[in-house]
């Protein structure tokens, strides 16, 4: 009989839903009552929605039990550890019996996740138990040449996945041709898009399968040094990633003649970010490391050829990176049976918004949205209609619900006007207004633009001015024309990605849902009712009871009425907060 | 405080051009904030001019150069939290505590930012207060929120 062991996902979001609490409160009960098992930590399990999530492992199979607030504790420990039954109701994924979510895990492929909630991301022991550290050993076992590694990267088609697609391979190879004294690997955590949290949750969850991914890459490039450029928003990554490499020094994994490779020399640092989006731009990342603002430049020359300190730098993504021991280990062969003819493997998404099931969810390419929405990600909450979906953030676009069916890969979501980007997946439904999404993004990139190309730096600043007015019932003919016309312009004549991409979110949206841009500019209406200054609300009288709780609870006292009397709303003074719509329950509030 | 800037700096023995964001995380770590005696110490140490210094100070959007207050709210501006409603409950903190991102209410109890995605976007809205997150936050929970920390005075 082995011993029952119970594992709680410590990532950022569970502590943000209370986790450590939880936490604390299995170990308090256990060291009270001496229960006899082993309590561990993981991070990020996925399930986002469930959160916290509390696993437990014994001899008569695996139960993950969600959303265990402190109160259900004691009943989980008494019933399931004390008598030997689990408690079916509670739990959302079991391999004794079919749970409600387990579509969220079917479908699923784990490889760049293959760590994450499953091991400890503070011991090393438990990743090497994974075969963590096996590719690099099997490279120096079987001496395999730095040209042999890099056709693997090649066979396997991986491409970046930070949002560009480059393949993997071809850059390593640029990087190792160009002959120098000192070269460098960059691991880009920046993370800049909004509403992606795959890196943070690779990060916190498997640091070492990072690690590892750059040595190997070190290795194959020739260079001794390398940076993990981390946003500072990310302070649980920073310190998991700090532990990881304090650990990796201690057993010599970095370091000098590293693995037995004579000659191999390999050690990391890691760089905090300061929070500017344009910094996740490899020429703008190498800036901001070597102490400047953090501007990009043209290219060429690419970082491959002059990179940080101008010596030849080779940037991945954290994703990238996760995936290449798997690659090395398994072999090239077994990545690409994943995946479309031009997009191979798998993708993490970071599914949220009006999504049922949100969460983290790792993909093979190919997969359509609609298999994503509805069987991942359970449908849409509050059984409200689909309506679009946003990939690839600020610079990303919005693919509408009749294009559903398109698969996700790198050509195909390029040809609708999106991108495919790192891996927001945003969803939205009838009651969210793309004109205000657009205005978002705009308000985004406009305040995150770094200044150099002008069309960039003013364009934006126009085109947030007009979509502001739309949403504002402002509108004028012509708005459109120009928004297209000055998207062009900023798209020709910006240097880096951030302008190039910017107008995106609006293209998209125009392309797409132009009948409810000209909703906003001709009849002032704003069809999905969420721009404020386009709607009203207004008491049903049929359905009121004068019960006072909306005057009572409106912030600008707008509402009058005696009590039992009907109530009236003063759409003058009224700021649309809609406390009253939430507050009454009668249905005695409307919206139009 | 002067003699903890110093000390700050210490760390840096190199002092190249590249320790400079790094100096100025660890100040701002310290000291909530970037003071001008602070940016000018830095330059005296780096050899830098203090305006290359606020030029790339200014540039990154974590650096403040006012003090924080007591409670430090960071409201998440998240493609997510945007879509659940973030800015409703951004537009009640700015009433309710009576200050704009980027400032500190007169008080000092409360200091208000607007933060790019904290990446915990399965439970949007966000914010953090002190570091500590609150999920699902709506208009109307956030003057709960708000009051009881109000309250711990
Ligand atoms: C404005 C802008 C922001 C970017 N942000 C990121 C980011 O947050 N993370 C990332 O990995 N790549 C980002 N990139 C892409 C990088 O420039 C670069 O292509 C990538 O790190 C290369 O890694 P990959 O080949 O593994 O994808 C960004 C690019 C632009 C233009």
């Amino acid at each position: 009989m082995s011993k029952t062991t119970i594992i709680v996902g410590l990532g950022s979001c569970g502590l943000a839903a209370g986790a450590g609490k939880t936490y604390n409160e299995i170990e308090r009960i256990k060291n009270t009552d001496k229960l006899d098992f082993e309590l561990k930590k993981t991070s990020c399990i996925g399930m986002c929605f469930r959160e916290p999530l509390v696993e437990i492992i014994d001899d008569s199979g695996t139960y993950l039990y969600g959303n265990v607030d402190v109160t259900k504790v004691d009943e989980i420990l008494e019933k399931h550890i004390k008598n030997f039954s689990p408690i079916q109701e509670y739990i959302v994924k079991s391999d004794k019996f079919d749970s409600p979510d387990k579509d969220f895990f079917e479908g699923q492929v784990e490889i760049a996740l293959r760590n994450c909630g499953h091991i400890d991301p503070e011991s090393i022991e438990e990743y090497e138990s994974k075969n963590g550290y096996a590719a690099i050993r099997k490279i120096a076992n079987e001496k395999l040449k730095p040209e042999d590694v890099i056709q693997k990267v090649l066979d396997s088609g991986l491409r970046g996945r930070g949002g560009g697609g480059f393949a993997t391979g071809m850059k390593w190879k640029f990087a190792y041709n160009n002959k120098a004294p000192q070269k460098y690997v960059i691991c880009n955590a920046d993370e800049g898009d909004p509403g992606a949290f795959m890196d943070r949750s690779l990060l916190e969850g498997d640091p070492h399968s990072i690690l590892e991914g750059m040595i190997i890459c070190g290795y194959s490039i020739g260079a001794s040094e390398g940076y993990i450029y981390c946003r500072a928003e990310y302070p649980l990554a920073i310190k998991r990633l700090n532990i990881a490499i304090d650990k990796a020094r201690e057993k010599g994994y970095l370091g000098k003649n590293i693995f037995g490779i004579e000659n191999f020399n390999f050690d990391l640092k890691i760089k905090e970010g300061a929070g500017a989006f344009v910094c996740g731009e490899e020429t703008a990342l190498i800036a901001s490391i070597e102490g400047e603002r953090g501007m990009p430049r043209r290219r060429p020359p690419f970082p491959a050829e002059s990179g940080l300190w101008k010596s030849p730098t080779n940037i991945n993504n954290v994703e990238t990176f996760a995936n290449i021991p798997w690659i090395v280990f398994n072999g090239p062969e077994k990545y690409n049976q994943y995946g479309t003819e031009k997009s191979k493997g798998t993708k993490v998404f970071a599914l949220t918004g009006k999504i049922k099931h949100g969460g983290l969810v790792e993909v093979p390419m190919g997969i359509t949205i609609k298999e994503i929405i509805y069987k991942l990600g359970g449908g849409i909450q509050g059984g409200k209609k689909f309506k679009a979906v946003q990939l690839g953030g600020p610079s990303g676009g919005c693919i509408p619900e009749y294009l559903s069916h398109t698969p996700i890969d790198y050509d195909s979501v390029n040809a609708t006007g999106a991108i495919m980007g790192s891996g927001g997946m945003v969803v939205m439904d009838e009651t969210t207004c793309v004109v205000d999404i657009a205005r978002f993004f705009l308000d985004f990139t406009q305040k995150e633009s770094c200044g150099k190309c002008t069309f960039c730096r003013i364009g934006t600043k126009r085109m947030l001015e007009i979509l502001t007015r739309i949403t504002k019932g402002e509108g004028k003919d012509g708005d459109i024309e120009t928004l297209e016309e000055l998207s062009h312009s900023i798209k020709d004549s910006s240097l880096c990605g951030l302008g190039q991409t910017a107008p995106n979110p609006v293209l998209t949206t125009i392309k797409y849902f132009k009948d409810e841009y000209e909703a906003h500019i001709r009849d002032k209406k704003c069809p999905a009712l969420k721009c404020k200054e386009l709607i009203t609300y207004d008491v049903i009288p049929e359905n009121c009871t004068g019960c006072t709780v909306c005057a009572k609870g409106c912030p600008v006292n707008a509402i009058s009425g005696e009590r039992k009397q009907l109530h009236v709303i003063d759409h003058e003074i009224c700021t649309r907060c809609g406390v009253c719509f939430t507050k009454c329950k009668f249905n005695a509030i409307k919206l139009s | 405080m002067e003699t903890n800037i110093k000390s700050i700096l210490n760390n840096y023995p190199e002092g190249s051009a590249d320790s400079l964001i790094p100096m100025l995380q660890d100040i701002q770590e310290h000291d909530g904030f970037l003071s001008k005696e602070a940016v000018i110490e830095v330059g005296k140490y780096l050899k830098m001019p203090a305006s290359k210094i606020f030029g790339v100070a200014t540039f990154y959007n974590q650096f403040r150069f006012t003090p924080l207050g007591k409670n430090h709210i960071q409201v998440c501006r998240g493609t997510a939290c945007h879509v659940l409603g973030s800015a409703t409950v951004l537009e009640e903190i700015e009433k309710n505590i009576g200050v704009k991102s980027g400032q500190t209410s007169r008080d000092g109890i409360f200091s208000l930012e607007v933060v790019a995605c904290i990446g915990a976007c399965g439970l949007a809205p966000v914010i953090a207060i002190n570091g500590n997150f609150h999920a699902k936050v709506t208009g109307e929970s956030i003057k709960e929120i708000l009051e009881n920390y109000r309250n711990q005075e």
